[in-house]
């Protein structure tokens, strides 16, 4: 018997950009439960569930939850400490005083 | 009475609750990995609000009156199998002589999933910790060594590899109730979501 199979976090991008107006598919994220900063894009995505659950590659800890209703969606991050999303530059980087 | 009452509808087609279809295949849904745990280290433990600890371990389950319930299920993915067979120990048996005052029940399993329910829900010959499933032990990917049994809720609430159960005075939600599903799950009133 072999465990059930998961997608990798690539599989988030379409699901979360219905909420997001940024792109999350070169987003990183921070572990909540062993510290690990990693792309979203490498998480563990169990998708055979009432929702989408994705886990640390490393530890298996919950980062992120979604869940779809047909008229409402939830997010649950509490897993996660930080989505680090790169973003345009804009303003010159300021200069030490 | 009034003309045509007969009770249950004579239809060829088994009522299902609104929203359901039916599945004649036992679909496995799981939010991580399939948890692998030893019969020799697997235990039970009901937790009293007080923190009194009622531990069981396999042998112990075992050697409890069994029951064979035949039951609906139904998930809140929208499908249902009907007449399902299990083979566990009601949850009146492994309740009786705990003295609580909880109303509330938080069921937890190993691989860290939890669910929650109040404790009626678990009374009155509704609720088993069933280790078998069809004639045979209860496969690990449909929640073996033992899964909890709830079969008037969506299915969810009867927590695959289920470890044990807190009973708490106020109502704790579990691990899909905290991420929008619905805190009691009955699937005659179609309560799927947080607000149904």
């Amino acid at each position: 018997m072999t465990d059930m199979s998961y997608l990798d976090g690539n599989m988030l991008d379409g699901p979360l950009r219905e909420l997001f107006a940024v792109d999350l598919s070169s987003a990183t994220g921070r572990c909540e439960s062993c510290g690990r900063l990693g792309p979203v894009a490498g998480l563990h995505v169990f998708s055979h569930a009432p929702g989408l659950v994705a886990r640390c590659p490393a530890c298996g800890g919950v980062m992120l939850r979604l869940v779809r209703a047909p008229d409402r969606v939830w997010l649950d991050l509490r897993g996660t400490t930080f989505l680090q999303v790169p973003m345009p530059l804009d303003q010159p980087h300021p200069r030490p005083l | 009475m009034s003309p045509g009452f007969q009770g249950r509808p004579r239809s060829a087609e088994p009522a299902l609750p609104p929203g359901q279809y039916l599945t004649e295949d036992f679909p496995v849904l799981s939010a991580g990995p399939t948890p692998r745990v030893p019969l020799d280290t697997w235990e039970f433990v009901v937790t009293v609000e007080g923190g009194a600890e009622f531990r069981w371990s396999w042998d112990e389950l075992m050697g409890l009156p069994q029951e064979t319930p035949t039951v609906d299920i139904h998930c809140v993915t929208r499908w249902s199998k009907l007449g399902t067979n299990w083979q566990g120990v009601s949850l009146d048996t492994l309740l009786e002589g705990i003295d609580t005052a909880a109303r509330y029940a938080l069921v937890h399993s190993y691989g860290g999933y939890t669910t929650n329910l109040p404790l009626d829900d678990l009374r009155g010959g509704r609720a088993w910790v069933t280790h078998g499933y069809d004639g045979g032990p209860l496969p690990a990917e449909h929640g073996g060594p033992a899964r909890l049994l709830v079969p008037h809720l969506y299915l969810w609430k009867s927590a695959k590899w289920v470890r044990g159960i807190r009973l708490l005075v106020d109502d704790k939600p579990g691990f899909w109730e905290t991420a929008g599903y619905h805190d009691y799950g009955d699937p005659w009133r179609e309560q799927r979501y947080q607000g149904d």
